[in-house]
C-alpha cells in the first residue's frame, strides 16, 4: 500500500531496537506488514503497515482493543492467517523470510515460534490425554523417543508449578481447571525449546489470582530460558508488568511503541493516553471516567487519508485530517501522531473526554 | 437519598446446594434505596448463583430474599406475581451477544417489556422507547436495528434499556461490563452512574474486577467458596483489606509498577 511511509517507519523501529540490544540483528523483524482478508466476498484490510522488531530474549507487549489487529499480527507471524488472506510486507525470523517457508521449513519454524491462546480448551483435543498432545511435536517433528518425550513433558510441568506431572499426563483436559490447563499449554509450548513465544491473551479467561500466578510463571520461565516473547493483551498495565517495551495498536496500525515503564506516565500518542485514562482506578472513585467517545474501529473502517484515531481524538486538528501520520521517533519511542511533539507531556494531564 | 436507610433488597441466611456442593453458604446483605452493593469473587465463589436466586432463576435451598417488602424466596405463584417481581428487580447479563433475541429490534425488545409491565397504548410506549434509548445513548438507527447489526457495547446498552423499561427498583449487573473493550466499558460505567443519579435505582454489581467495583459501588461483600469472608464500605475494604483472601485479590490486580509473583495462591486453593 504505502511503500513510501513504510521506509521511514522501518528505519525508526530498527534504530530503536538496535539501541536496546546494543548490537546484533533482531530475532523477529516485521516490516510494513499489510494484510487483507476476504470477508463475505469483499476484501477488507485488517493490518496496515505494521512494523516491529523483537530482539533475542526481549518481551514486547502488543496492546489494543477489539479489531485493532493485535491477534491478527500474531497469526500473520505464525503463518496462521485464514485462507484467501493477501499479505504484503515482510516477516523475517532469524534472517529467513517466513512467507517463503516450505511446509518442512514451516514445521521447523513453528517449533521455534510457539503460540499460546486465550482459551486453552478451544485449542486442545478433548479426547486426547494431556501427555499425548504435549509430546506430539517432540515425537513427530523432532524424533524424540516416547519415553524420553514423556520425561521431558513431566519435567516441564514441574517448571510451571505442576508437581505430579506423571499423573497429569494421563489425564484428559476436562479433568483440569482453566488455570491448570493454561499452565499445561505453556509447558507444551516450551517443550520444543522455542526462541519466540507468541502469547495471545493467555490470562484473559483466568481468575485474577490465577492470572497473577500464570503471569509470574511466564515471566520467570521466559527469563530463565532466554526466550523472546510477544505478549498480546487489552490491558496496558498487564503488558507493562512483564514486557520491556509495549506497542499499542489501533485500527490495524501500530500507533505507539514505548518502553513499558514510561508508557503510563509519558505516553506519546493520544490513544495510549486515553486508554490508560479510561480504566477505572482501584485506588479511587472518579465522578465520571474519561471515556473515549465512539467505538474502536477496525482497519477497514478507519479513514484512509487521515489519522485513524482522529474521529475520537480530543486533540485532533487540521493536520491530523490532512494525511495519515507516519511513525516518528520521539523520546526513545515511536508515535504515529502528527502532533506528538507539541502534545508530549500534556497527554497524561489532560486525558481524553475528561470533565 | 432521603430513604437511604430503607432497604429495597434484603437477603438473609441464603444457601444453595447442588448435590453435595454448597455453592452459597449463609449469605446475608441489604441494599438500601439508591445504594449500590458489589458482590466480589472469582469463579466458583457463588456470586452468579446469588444473582440467579434473586431474579428467580434458581430456588434457594434455605434463606430469605426480600425485595420491596415482599418475599421472593419461593417461585411466583402466578403470571401477575412474576410480573410484579419483574418490576422490582431486573438483571443485565455479562454477554450482550447471547442475552438478546436475535430476531427482535431494539425497539421491539423494549416495546414488549413496556406492553407487559405497564399496558400502555402504542403512542405512550413509543414515547417511552425514545426516552429510554436516548438515556442509554442509542441513536435512531440503532433503535431500529437487530442485535447482529450492533456492536457489543451497543447491545449492552439495549440490555440496560430493556431492564430499565420495567422501572425496577433494583438492577442486578452480573459482570455486565466485563466483556466490553476498555473505552466502551468506561462509557457504560458512566451511563450507569448517570442512570443511578437520575432514577434512584439501586445496583447489585456482580464482578471480579475490583477497579470496576470501586468505581460503581458504595458497599462490598467478598465471597470465597460460597462464604462471605469480608464486608464493608467499598473504599475501606479495598484500601485496607482485612481478610487474607481479599488481600490476595487486591495484590493480584495489575496496576502501574505491579509485578506478578509466584506462590500467591494458597496451598488450600491449589486444585487437587
Amino acid at each position: 500500500m504505502s511503500s513510501g511511509s513504510a521506509g521511514g517507519s522501518v528505519s525508526a523501529v530498527t534504530a530503536l531496537s538496535a539501541d536496546r540490544a546494543g548490537s546484533g540483528a533482531p530475532l523477529l523483524d516485521v516490516d510494513a506488514l499489510t494484510v487483507h482478508l476476504q470477508v463475505e466476498g469483499v476484501e477488507r484490510a485488517v493490518l496496515s503497515d505494521v512494523s516491529l522488531t523483537v530482539s533475542p530474549g526481549e518481551a514486547l507487549g502488543l496492546v489494543g482493543e477489539s479489531g485493532s489487529g493485535k491477534s491478527m499480527t500474531a497469526r500473520a507471524i505464525d503463518r496462521l492467517l485464514p485462507r484467501g488472506a493477501r499479505v504484503s510486507g515482510q516477516i523475517r525470523f532469524d534472517g529467513a523470510d517466513v512467507q517463503a517457508l516450505s511446509s518442512a521449513g514451516l514445521r521447523d519454524y513453528r517449533n521455534k515460534v510457539a503460540m499460546i491462546f486465550q482459551d486453552p480448551r478451544a485449542h486442545v483435543n478433548p479426547v486426547r490425554r494431556i501427555g499425548d498432545f504435549m509430546t506430539e511435536a517432540l515425537r513427530t517433528n523432532l524424533g524424540v523417543a516416547p519415553g524420553e518425550a514423556t520425561q521431558r513433558a513431566a519435567d516441564m510441568l514441574a517448571q510451571v508449578g505442576i508437581e505430579d506431572g506423571r499423573r497429569r499426563l494421563r489425564q484428559y483436559p476436562h479433568e483440569l481447571s482453566g488455570g491448570m490447563l493454561q499452565r499445561v499449554m505453556i509447558a507444551a509450548a516450551l517443550l520444543t525449546e522455542p526462541r519466540l513465544l507468541l502469547a495471545d491473551e493467555p490470562t484473559t479467561a483466568l481468575d485474577v489470582t490465577t492470572q497473577a500466578e500464570v503471569m509470574a510463571i511466564l515471566d520467570d520461565l521466559r527469563r530463565d530460558l532466554g526466550l523472546a516473547m510477544i505478549f498480546i493483551t487489552h490491558d496496558l498495565e498487564l503488558a507493562a508488568a512483564i514486557c520491556d517495551r509495549t506497542a499499542v495498536m489501533y485500527a490495524g496500525q501500530i500507533v505507539e511503541v514505548r518502553e513499558s515503564a514510561l508508557m503510563h506516565d509519558d505516553p506519546l500518542h493520544p490513544y495510549s493516553a486515553a486508554l490508560a485514562a479510561a480504566r477505572p482506578d482501584i485506588a479511587q472513585t472518579a465522578h465520571r471516567l474519561a471515556a473515549i467517545p465512539g467505538r474502536p474501529l477496525s482497519a477497514f473502517e478507519a479513514p484512509e487519508d487521515e489519522c485513524a484515531f482522529a474521529p475520537r481524538c480530543p486533540h485532533a486538528a487540521d493536520v491530523c485530517r490532512a494525511a495519515r501520520p507516519e511513525l516518528i521517533s520521539l523520546a526513545g519511542g515511536l508515535s504515529r501522531c502528527a502532533r506528538a511533539v507539541e502534545l508530549r507531556g500534556a497527554l497524561r494531564t489532560q486525558p481524553a473526554g475528561a470533565g | 437519598m432521603t430513604n437511604a436507610a430503607v432497604p429495597v433488597l434484603g437477603v438473609s441466611g441464603l444457601r444453595k446446594e447442588f448435590g453435595d456442593l454448597v455453592a452459597v453458604n449463609d449469605v446475608s446483605f441489604v441494599v438500601p434505596q439508591a445504594g449500590s452493593l458489589a458482590i466480589v469473587g472469582e469463579s466458583g465463589s457463588g456470586k452468579t448463583t446469588i444473582a440467579r436466586m434473586i431474579v428467580g432463576l434458581e430456588r434457594p435451598t434455605a434463606g430469605e430474599i426480600n425485595a420491596c417488602g415482599r418475599d421472593r424466596s419461593r417461585p411466583a405463584r402466578s403470571a401477575s406475581e412474576r410480573r410484579k417481581r419483574g418490576s422490582e428487580v431486573q438483571i443485565v447479563f455479562q454477554d450482550p451477544y447471547t442475552s438478546l433475541d436475535p430476531r427482535q429490534t431494539t425497539h421491539g425488545t423494549i416495546d414488549e417489556v413496556l406492553r407487559l409491565h405497564h399496558g400502555w397504548e402504542p403512542a405512550r410506549r413509543a414515547e417511552r422507547i425514545a426516552e429510554l434509548t436516548g438515556l442509554v445513548g442509542l441513536d435512531e438507527r440503532q433503535a431500529r436495528a437487530l442485535p447482529r447489526n450492533l456492536s457489543g457495547g451497543q447491545r449492552q446498552r439495549v440490555a440496560i434499556a430493556r431492564a430499565l423499561a420495567a422501572e425496577p427498583r433494583v438492577l442486578i449487573l452480573d459482570e455486565s461490563v466485563a466483556a466490553l473493550d476498555v473505552s466502551i466499558q468506561a462509557q457504560v460505567l458512566n451511563l450507569l452512574a448517570d442512570i443511578r443519579d437520575s432514577t434512584g435505582v439501586s445496583f447489585v454489581l456482580i464482578s471480579h474486577d475490583l477497579a470496576v467495583v470501586r468505581q460503581l459501588t458504595d458497599d462490598v461483600i467478598v465471597l470465597h467458596r460460597g462464604v462471605v469472608v469480608e464486608r464493608g464500605r467499598t473504599a475501606s475494604v479495598l484500601d485496607e483489606p482485612q481478610h487474607d483472601y481479599t488481600r490476595r485479590l487486591r495484590a493480584s490486580v495489575p496496576r502501574p509498577g505491579w509485578k506478578p509473583r509466584r506462590g500467591v495462591l494458597l496451598a488450600a486453593d491449589k486444585e487437587s
